[in-house]
């Protein structure tokens, strides 16, 4: 039997509780964010658009979800 | 006549950039800028509200097919910030131009202009168009063009003061040295703000606050676009000079008596 485990990482500055060996793309569906419209970084690292399903997250990683909103 | 706006390579009919900021919500946004006939928009870069992720986004509103969209680094207080906003902003997939803003102080807004420098440096060397804000100094103008920035940006008056051209004489200088584009950025205040800066011969004019926080924004927009290319128009027909007598307009030949 598999229980399910869980890791700690930073988001947007917050502390989050999230399924182990979720990817970048597990997270966005789970946060119900389009991943067409926003950038990650990941450690600092930009996560390439196209790497968002094959890269996974551990524990203790610090993302940086952004967008476009409206400026000058 | 054709009068096309060349910069980077890409040629607009507009001359006026506007700013999305500060709009009641996103459909006056688009509708302001569509009334505004500008192609390149300004856009900044945030983190999304992770707990309530709004379905809406800006770009919903503004399709970067329609328009150029262009990152800014606005709340970026140092070089590493403004040059890692750039890069986050050009993963988004809408190109390599960025309006570079490094800003020294939050009461003026002025921008650090040693900071400026070390972010265009870096930026251009990973191959970003960079449009940097700037003070109204040519010399700064000058370091930037140099670097291989696209244009150069010099403030009129502080971001969102509405004061208009405070030194038109060191925009004067500046025009007459760049040899890349001068677009005037920040501080204009109403359409004819706008038309000095052109009739004064810059290539362009970058606002938001002067259309956003207008009482009727959508008319302020319609305001600006004519105010932009009224004074590119009287630019190009070149004005009279300026006499302290009269001449009179009509002859006078043929006067009775």
């Amino acid at each position: 039997m598999r229980f399910l485990i869980f890791m700690k990482i930073k988001i947007n500055g917050e502390e989050k509780q999230i399924a182990d060996g979720l990817t970048v793309i597990g997270l966005l569906e789970s946060l119900q964010i389009r991943p067409g419209r926003v950038v990650v970084e990941r450690n600092r690292d930009i996560v390439p658009r196209d790497s968002f399903g094959a890269t996974a997250l551990a524990e203790g990683d610090a993302l940086e979800i952004v967008h476009f909103v409206g400026g000058g | 006549m054709e009068d096309f706006f060349e910069l980077a390579g890409s040629k607009y009919r507009s001359r006026l950039i506007v700013g999305t900021g500060k709009y009641k919500d996103f459909a006056e946004t688009k509708r302001a800028i569509e009334v505004s006939g500008a192609e390149i928009v300004t856009v900044a870069v945030r983190r999304v509200n992770i707990t309530d992720p709004n379905k809406e986004n800006l770009l919903d509103y503004l399709d970067p097919k329609r328009y150029t969209i262009l990152p800014n680094t606005a709340g970026c207080y140092n070089a590493d910030d403004a040059v890692r906003t750039c890069r986050l902003a050009r993963e988004a997939g809408v190109g390599k131009m960025v309006k570079l803003e490094v800003i020294g102080d939050d009461r003026t807004l002025f921008p650090d202009v040693p900071a400026t420098l070390d972010a265009a440096k870096i930026l251009v060397k990973e191959g970003f168009v960079v449009l940097p804000y700037i003070t109204d100094d040519p010399i700064t103008a000058q370091k930037l063009e140099d670097i291989g920035c696209a244009a150069v940006m010099p403030l009129a008056a502080p971001i969102g003061s509405g004061l208009g051209i405070r030194n038109p004489y060191n925009i004067r200088i500046i025009l007459e040295h760049a040899k890349v584009p001068v677009i005037v950025d920040a501080g204009v205040g109403t359409a004819s703000d706008a038309a000095v800066a052109m009739e004064m011969g810059c290539a362009g004019v970058l606002m938001n606050t002067a259309i956003a926080s207008a009482k009727n924004p959508i008319l302020m927009a319609e305001a600006m676009r004519q105010g932009v290319e009224a004074g590119r128009k009287a630019y190009l027909a070149g004005r009279i000079p300026k006499k302290l007598y009269a001449t009179a307009s009509s002859p006078l030949d043929g006067i009775l008596n």
